[in-house]
């Protein structure tokens, strides 16, 4: 089922929670929403599954306008946070949930739901926990009987907000590899919610980055760590080192000097020059590059990262250097980013 | 989130309770705590067995069958039986609207559900005076249409409903707030309708809060004395509760058939504490869990 978002605004009484978002989520596709906190990632979901509406703008299922189909029309299959398991039914009871509700004319007998609900179970690895009450579960345990439980209604697209949020890293990585497989056992659409990047650009076919209720970009983990289209999207996908410039004459200058680099189609005027710390050349002359005293520097597994003071202001980046450089306090080092993008100020 | 589980296994709860106050300062709370309940909740109600069963247990039995006693006992469970279903009906709209929706006047429909409790019952008596009695704009037209409100059942019923109706609503909107709208939510999302939501996820999550405020909406519907005074008219044998059969007999210098129908009535209440401390017991755990997540 291909879901399309489009032009939507989100109003909650006059506080714009998204402006004009549009996005197309194709059919069978894995599609994360990352984004820091409060960027609406949460509501752009909820909007989605149609336990809110848009103030203005629409959203399509396949061809149909969704606002005309109630939440339950929409057939989504919702994992909501904090799993909202029901905490008086047991697992079992809770994955059949939504198939005892249907109307009697689709309903399957009471023992085909046991059925799949064990069925299910199976597939989440919870074999033999039927009779548990929710309080008796793990959290991995719960997240895994609240995606079970979605899953069970045979939804045409899967929703889950934060569904590793509460739990410690090495489940997450498992869970997270576990979602990747049973996504391309069953060919669901899905749209996951993360502030974890790692997450994001390891698991999805591709990335929604958020920030103040707009789309910053979309792409795949690639695209928008090798091509971040804004100064956003660079500072918040992977580590990166900033520092004020001017392009002018085709050239980026740091305050009275050219640094090497050529950027002929940005427009001349102030701007931000970015670039990834372990993407630099280190230059042992310095004509044309940049170049700034050692300020501190730390360790940070296999590299080693330093702290420059550079220029005039001494605007402080950071840069990675191999182990075994002899890098001191104080010492002098130049280099030249390999890969780098100036954005203009006045956009930032 | 209190895991009665892992409340049950702890070997030595005193000491895991992080609360260790000296023993002469828990023995010295303790029996303050019992000589206070016992002055004034215990020894009343023992006098009060005890006046009923001065003249015998015949004479006991003899004034409780008399027809007019009778009459109100029968009036009596009547009028529970007819307030405490409305206002459960009416206490569970109220909490589900306040708690879960969002509106324009919620403060004061929160403050008006408090209503009852805030008045004193003989003026919430007198209200129904002032809207039904022969003085009263209704008044001509219910005579008119041989319509008896006042000082008839309908009356008695409504100012008992009046009364007892935050029981319910009051027990279950800080429940029903605590537990936010993510059940309901995710019911809806599986497909459940409203019907389906209400019955299989709202109502088992406040179902203990529910059957609580019940029992005391019952106790006070039975025991409700000044409301029903004003609008009841005090006839014998037909608009009498027992709480106003009490007076009448104790006006009457007959102050053994008085206890006797009043031990009754605290025999009521003993068994709805008795129930609810019997399902406390029986049900302890889930709904330390039900109220504890
Ligand atoms: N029901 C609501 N009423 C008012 N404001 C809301 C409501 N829900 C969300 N908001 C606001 O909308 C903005 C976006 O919220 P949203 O929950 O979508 O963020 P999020 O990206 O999911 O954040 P997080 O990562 O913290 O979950 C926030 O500023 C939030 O305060
Ligand atoms: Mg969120």
């Amino acid at each position: 089922m291909q879901v399309r978002v489009e032009n939507v605004r989100k109003e909650f009484d006059t506080f714009p929670a998204l402006h004009d978002v549009s996005l197309d989520i194709r059919s069978g596709e894995l599609i994360a929403l990352l984004g820091p906190s409060g960027s609406g990632k949460t509501t752009l979901l909820r909007l989605i599954a149609g336990l809110e509406q848009p103030t203005i703008g629409k959203i399509f299922f396949g061809d149909d306008d969704a606002s005309e189909r109630s939440i339950r029309e929409r057939n989504v299959g919702f994992v909501f946070q904090h799993y909202a398991l029901f905490r008086h039914m047991t697992v079992a009871d809770n994955i059949g949930f939504g198939l005892k509700v249907r109307p009697s004319a689709t309903r399957p007998p009471a023992e085909e739901i046991r059925r799949r609900a064990s069925t299910l179970l199976d597939l989440v690895q919870l074999s033999g926990l039927e009779k548990r009450y929710p309080a008796q579960l793990s959290g991995g345990q719960r997240q895994r009987v609240a995606l079970a439980r979605a899953m069970a209604i045979e939804p045409k697209v899967l929703l889950l907000d934060e569904p590793f949020g509460a739990l410690d890293a090495q489940v997450r990585r498992e869970l997270r590899r576990w979602l990747r497989e049973i996504h391309d056992a069953t060919g669901h659409t899905t749209v996951f919610v993360t502030h974890d990047q790692e997450e994001a650009l390891e698991l999805a076919d591709r990335v929604v980055v958020m920030s103040q209720g707009r789309i910053e970009q979309v792409g795949t983990a690639d695209e928008v760590y090798d091509q971040p289209n804004s100064p956003f999207v660079y500072g918040f996908i992977g580590d990166s080192s900033s520092l004020p410039v001017k392009v002018e004459d085709g050239q980026v200058w740091l305050t009275d000097r050219p640094i090497g680099l050529a950027a002929p189609d940005a427009p001349a005027g102030p701007a931000t020059l970015f670039f990834r710390p372990h993407d630099v050349e280190l230059l042992d002359e310095c004509a044309g590059c940049l170049a700034g005293t050692v300020a501190s520097s730390r360790r940070v597994a296999g590299t080693k990262r330093v702290e420059l003071e550079i220029g005039g202001h001494r605007e402080r980046v950071e840069i990675e250097l191999p182990v075994d450089h002899p890098a001191a306090q104080k010492s002098r080092i130049a280099f030249r980013p390999r890969k780098w993008k100036v954005f203009p100020s006045a956009a930032e | 989130m209190a895991d009665p589980v892992l409340f049950a296994a702890d070997p030595n709860p005193e000491i895991a309770s992080g609360i260790t106050e000296s023993r002469p300062a828990r023995w010295g709370l303790m029996a303050i705590a019992f000589t206070f309940l016992t002055l004034f909740l215990v020894l009343p109600l023992v006098l009060v067995f005890m006046e009923a069963s001065r003249k015998g247990l015949g004479y006991f039995f003899e004034t409780l069958g008399e027809p007019d006693t009778l009459s109100a006992i029968h009036l009596t469970l009547l009028v529970a039986a007819i307030s405490v279903p409305l206002n459960l009906v009416f206490g569970v709209a109220a909490a589900w609207a306040i708690a879960k929706f969002e509106f324009k006047g919620k403060a004061f429909l929160t403050t008006l559900v408090d209503l009852p409790f805030s008045v004193s019952p003989v003026i919430s008596g007198l209200v129904y005076v002032l809207l039904f009695g022969a003085q009263s704009a209704l008044g001509p037209w219910l005579k008119a249409n041989g319509i008896e409100i006042l000082f008839a059942v309908p009356g008695i019923v409504l100012a008992t409903v009046f009364v007892t109706f935050p029981f319910v609503a009051r027990e279950l909107i800080p429940l029903m707030e605590e537990q936010g709208t993510g059940d309901e939510e995710a019911a809806i999302s599986l497909g459940a309708n409203g019907w389906q939501t209400f019955w299989y996820v709202t109502l088992p999550n406040i179902k203990w809060g529910l059957l609580y405020g019940v029992l005391l909406c019952n106790a006070r519907a039975m025991g409700e004395f000044g409301a029903v005074s004003v609008v009841s008219g005090h006839i014998r044998g037909q608009t009498n509760t027992m709480p106003l059969h009490v007076e009448i007999l104790y006006n009457e210098y007959n102050a053994a058939g008085a206890f006797a129908v009043a031990s009754l009535l605290a025999g009521l209440a003993l068994v709805t504490l008795a129930l609810k401390t019997l399902l406390e017991m029986r049900y302890g755990a889930e709904i330390a869990a039900t109220r504890g997540h």
